[in-house]
């Protein structure tokens, strides 16, 4: 345990290398530090987990939270402080392996993916930082500590989203993501600084007398917490920063965006869940409706969205939101009776990692052979991406829970956890997956199969109806396919490792079992969501295609348009609080309170100006003025004296 | 080193004499807080140390005296950081470079006289010395309006000394006029309640006009935006601590009971110019005024949170105080080698100025970071401990503006990432800026200095905190 500081300190010293020295290294130099310290810091983070896991349980039979360090980095007063250490319990040890796992596929990756661009070193240095401060987050030893390297999360992601900094787009979507996560921030903090006064501690374990004296001040606290977690996590209506931060490069959508920053609100709920359970089951419900309905707008609109990564960005937001609904429809601690949500969720969140990191490194693999986001410039690619192809279609398969794949058994218990709490629910979720299947499975269709752009293009140049020679897609380099076949492996086994042995609501071991009529109804309605989309997309634009898009024209645009909820935030943001705040604050400002205080000095002058002819230098008038002023004075005093 | 500045002939012996100077006073403030951290150690516990007095006008008890607290050691280390990075950032000066730094000096030496005296008097005095040479230093060296706003400055923050200086006669003569010293009249404490409700408004907004209270932050926008860069620097850095430090160490300490009772309607104004500056930063279109008006944001911060007067909130206004030092110190100083070289501080004029200057550029992120109050920098630990210590304070009132303040740290993060988007990002447009050079060697040495200060503050801040709570724990003791 004492060496986990390691897993920390090498992102780090690689983050620190690379920032300061990294310009004058030549790329392989750059790449290779950042992988290799991230190799090691990998290694490590499985020998604490595998040792953590095998130090077996305590006499109560849960795995004790273990403290190898604690130090007090800033005291506030009395009773608060801010610490900061490492704290592993099994979900941090479970998170140490999910992004030490995709961030190191992601940093091989990206050796290819990333060749010759402009940046290189910089691009390794902000995924050094966003590693530390990811894996700071998971093992923190109190909300305060999570809370600072919340932040610094967030600002490699906006450094990592911003990475072009010469396109437009770019800079928009990096300023977007880190205000909109900003502001849900605020929330979050004002949620610590009650919970911190009514606990009088920021550590995870407080003391209970303390909670139950501050009766209605922590379900507040604890609402104002998910609300931070919601930002993060792009739950509804928060989730508007995340599909425009598709702009920054693939891998780091695969890393950040997609398998591990956007999960952090799931973990925050995930790490405060004792709380939550025993103050606030009020606030779970809550997070249970916010997210089922985040899921069910999420699945709507990737149904129609054009853009792959965008697809693959409302995806996430929607399997997310799976993850929250699991963990608020939890209704006690057992795992037996209605905590079964919290197992799932965590289940779900690695699982989806795994194959989601894979779905979005796939896409970087199709976007660097045909050079666009764009589904229309794709189609057909099996024939020219064999592996790109397989793994696809592996992850595809796993999304939209088909057995044996992981995505099946940690979605399974999903729904068994909604069931469990009302069959609205379930059956709400249940459709939600279907519609999941539905949605990857046009993608992957239209990506893969139909008419292939290459070749049409090829033709109008061989008619001489283009003036360049298309490019080829071709398969990636070795560094890039590699990564894939590794996640696609984890992708097929993960869903066999016995999740609940390790991970369960109140600490025991928990054996999964399936539910045979829940996973039977689940991989049936998985089915038929794929059948629709083979009916539709499998051979281009088919018939019933176009006759769902005439008739559905309405709602397909607004789907389209992610049923305006940008626009609206857009309008209060520029509208409201540009125009019709800052302007006049500023206006006000600069004419009323500085325009009253010119008007002071102008006064003065005018009066100055009134009186300055009194001394004019001139003998004879300081004379006269001298005379009548004694004449003046004798005159009061005579007249004084007469009383 | 005043003397030593006046004798030198030429440009050479001036920067030589400059860089002597504040490097022997960086020196000495170092040495000053170890050896203040080590005797606190060894159990010194009074509650100033180093204290030392003469006699100076018998008659009215004017005693030039002199002792340091955590307090003053933190503010003097900020001084002196300052001013020594200060003199490189004023490497080219020209002209008259040498009458610059002698008034330049001359100021610094106020700042220094005001944080080191225990005496009413001579505290003001000192603070008069260290306005006086901003009216030159802005009308003679300036940019822009230059006269007008350096008019409008000593005018504005003339009138609040005169305010002042009515309050410390209040002071003197309401506590039975038989000493000037700061700690023999905390400690005599018998200053009639009703006097002190007259004389704490006055003394407290005298000091608020240089810690930029609103209404009376009107000068500071102008001020800044015609200074020269270290001008800059030395005023948004430490001249304008020189007000909070006076709320806190003057009105709030000798005068308690009328500062309990009156906080509210100074929480109130401190509120609205935490907002209130933020957001007329948003719609600002030139650089040196956006910083103005975050300055008239974060300085507002400082005073909200001697307002509370809770100890934690206290000592975090004190790491604000250091910390906005600093960081708009790195702020006008990149401004100044931007403006420097595209003769333009319109946000609207610059684009991709980090393919132009990356040194710079770089620089400027940083400082914009800090300044939104990201981990790892000063702002962070400052804004966190004055918001964990304002939440002390368990009444509806008090929760209410905390929360408002707590606002703040969005609004800056919008109107930081709008100018770090405007002219750092994209590409750049402007012909004339393509040939541009990136920052020398003399800017280079200070950007790094203060980003190290910043990021030093940010990452250690026990050490600080420790100093400063110390001496806050004095203070509010008394009270």
């Amino acid at each position: 345990m004492e060496y986990s500081i390691l897993i920390l300190i090498l992102p780090l010293i690689s983050f620190l290398l690379l920032a300061l020295a990294g310009n004058r290294m030549p790329h392989k130099v750059a790449g290779t530090i950042g992988t290799l310290s991230l190799l090691a810091a990998t290694v490590t983070a499985y020998i604490v987990a595998g040792s953590y896991f095998g130090a077996g349980r305590n006499a109560d039979g849960v795995f004790a939270e273990v403290m190898p360090y604690c130090i007090t980095w800033l005291p506030l007063n009395e009773t608060l402080s801010i610490d900061m250490g490492i704290l592993l319990s099994p979900i941090s040890a479970m998170m140490l392996i999910v992004i030490t796992t995709v961030s190191l596929m992601v940093h091989i990756y990206s050796l290819g993916y990333m060749k010759g661009e402009r940046g290189f070193q910089r691009y390794y240095a902000f995924l050094s930082l966003f590693t530390f401060s990811m894996l700071g987050l998971v093992v923190a030893t109190n909300i305060f500590q999570m809370y600072i390297f919340w932040e610094l999360v967030g600002v490699s992601s906006y450094l990592l989203i911003g990475f072009y900094y010469t396109k437009p787009a770019a800079i928009a979507a990096s300023k977007k993501a880190f205000i909109v996560t900003r502001y849900a921030d605020l929330f979050f903090l004002i949620g610590i600084l009650i919970y911190g006064y009514y606990a009088g501690t920021f550590s995870f374990t407080p003391q209970s007398s303390m909670l139950v004296a501050a009766g209605g001040m922590v379900p507040l606290a604890l609402l104002l917490m998910f609300i931070g977690g919601a930002g993060k996590s792009a739950m509804f209506p928060l989730h508007i920063w995340l599909p425009d931060a598709m702009e920054g490069p693939t891998p780091v959508s695969a890393l950040i965006h997609a398998a591990t920053m956007v999960v952090a609100g799931v973990f925050l709920v995930g790490r405060m869940f004792p709380l939550f359970i025993e103050y606030a089951p009020d606030v779970l419900r809550i997070i249970a409706y916010t997210g089922a309905f985040t899921a069910l707008y999420a699945a709507i609109v990737a149904c129609v969205q054009t853009d792959i990564k965008r697809v693959l960005a409302f995806s996430t937001i929607s399997q997310i939101a799976f993850m929250m609904v699991s963990l608020g429809v939890c209704t006690s601690a057992d795992p037996h009776e209605g905590g079964l949500g919290y197992m799932a969720s965590m289940f779900h969140l690695f699982t989806h990692a795994m194959f989601k990191g894979l779905l979005f490194l796939g896409a970087g693999s199709i976007i660097h052979a045909v050079h666009s986001n764009e589904k229309s410039r794709m189609g057909g690619l099996w024939r020219y991406m064999p592996i790109t192809h397989i793994t696809f279609l592996i992850a595809c398969l796993a999304i939209a829970g088909i057995p044996p794949f992981s995505g099946f058994f940690s979605k399974d218990e999903i729904l068994v956890a909604c069931y469990n709490f009302s069959t609205p629910m379930g059956i709400f979720m249940s459709v939600v997956a279907g519609m999941t299947a539905f949605y990857m499975f046009r993608l992957y269709y239209l990506i893969f199969w139909g008419k292939s752009h290459y070749k049409e293009q090829l033709a109008l140049y061989n008619s001489g109806n283009l003036d360049h020679e298309p490019h080829k897609p071709h398969e990636a380099p070795i560094t890039m396919t590699l990564p894939l076949i590794i996640l696609a492996a984890i992708t097929c086994v993960a869903g066999f490792i016995p999740f609940g042995e390790y991970i369960s609501s109140n600490g025991h071991a928990y054996t999964i079992h399936l539910n045979t009529a829940v996973a039977t109804s689940s991989v049936l309605i998985a089915i038929s969501g794929i059948l629709i989309a083979t009916i539709m997309y499998s051979r281009g634009n088919s018939h019933i295609t176009r006759f769902v898009n005439i008739v559905m024209r309405g709602p397909i645009k607004a789907a389209m348009h992610r049923f305006y909820i940008d626009e609206v935030w857009l309008f209060f943001t520029k509208k409201v609080i540009f125009n019709c705040i800052s302007r006049p604050i500023a206006w006000f400002d600069r004419h009323i309170i500085d325009g009253s205080l010119d008007l002071i000095a102008k006064l003065t002058q005018r009066f100055a100006t009134i009186v300055r002819p009194l001394q004019s230098g001139n003998v004879q008038s300081y004379c006269i003025y001298f005379l009548s002023g004694a004449l003046a004075i004798v005159l009061i005093l005579l007249y004084m004296n007469d009383f | 080193m005043l003397l030593a500045l006046w004798a030198s002939r030429n440009i050479g012996q001036v920067r030589t004499v400059m860089v002597t100077g504040s490097t022997l006073l960086l020196l000495l403030s170092v040495y000053l807080t170890i050896e203040f951290i080590s005797l606190r150690g060894a159990g010194h516990d009074e509650a100033m140390l180093f204290c030392d007095s003469w006699s100076w006008y018998a008659p009215l008890d004017i005693n030039l005296s002199i002792g340091v607290d955590g307090i003053s050691v933190a503010m003097l280390l900020l001084s002196s950081i300052i001013v020594f990075t200060g003199t490189f950032a004023s490497w080219r000066i020209a002209p008259m470079a040498k009458d610059f730094f002698l008034w330049y000096t001359l100021l610094s030496a106020g700042v220094y006289g005001f944080f080191i005296s225990t005496d009413l008097f001579t505290m003001f005095m000192f603070y008069e010395t260290a306005l006086i040479p901003m009216y030159l230093l802005i009308g003679v060296w300036g940019s822009g309006r230059k006269e007008y706003s350096a008019m409008k400055l000593t005018l504005m923050l003339m009138g609040g000394s005169a305010f002042l200086l009515i309050g410390i006669l209040g002071i003197y003569f309401g506590n039975g006029a038989t000493t000037m010293n700061i700690l023999e009249i905390a400690a005599d404490n018998n200053i009639p309640v009703g006097t002190q409700y007259i004389f704490f408004p006055l003394t407290f907004i005298g000091f608020g006009v240089l810690g930029a209270l609103f209404p009376f932050h009107t000068w500071s926008p102008d001020g800044h935006a015609c200074a020269p860069t270290s001008v800059s620097m030395l005023h948004a850095g430490v001249l304008m601590k020189l007000g909070g430090y006076g709320c806190f160490r003057i009105a709030m300490n000798l005068m308690p009971q009328a500062a309990e009772d009156l906080a509210w309607i100074f929480i109130i104004l401190t509120t609205i110019s935490v907002v209130y500056g933020a957001l007329s930063a948003i719609s600002q279109t030139d650089l040196k005024y956006i910083n103005a008006y975050s300055s008239v944001s974060h300085c507002g911060l400082v005073l909200f949170a001697i307002l509370m007067m809770t100890k934690t909130a206290c000592t975090g206004a004190i790491l604000q105080m250091l910390s906005h030092g600093l960081m708009t110190a790195l702020f006008f100083a990149l401004i100044g080698m931007i403006y420097g070289r595209t003769h333009t501080r319109d946000v609207r004029q610059m684009q991709g100025l980090m393919k132009i200057m990356p040194f710079l550029a770089v620089g400027y992120v940083i400082a914009g970071l800090a300044n939104l109050g990201l981990p790892g920098f000063s702002g962070f630990v400052a804004e966190m401990t004055i918001f964990v210590g304002a939440f002390e304070v368990n009444d509806a009132f008090h929760r209410t503006v905390t929360v408002i303040a707590c606002t703040s740290i969005v609004i800056t993060a919008v109107y930081i990432l709008r100018v770090v988007g405007k002219i750092l990002y994209g590409v750049p447009v402007n012909e004339e800026h393509k040939k541009l050079s990136d920052a020398t060697w003399d800017e280079r040495f200070t950007v790094i200095c203060l980003v190290i200060c910043v990021a030093a503050l940010g990452v250690a801040p026990m050490v600080m905190s420790n100093l400063i709570s110390d001496g806050v724990g004095n203070i509010l003791g008394n009270m």
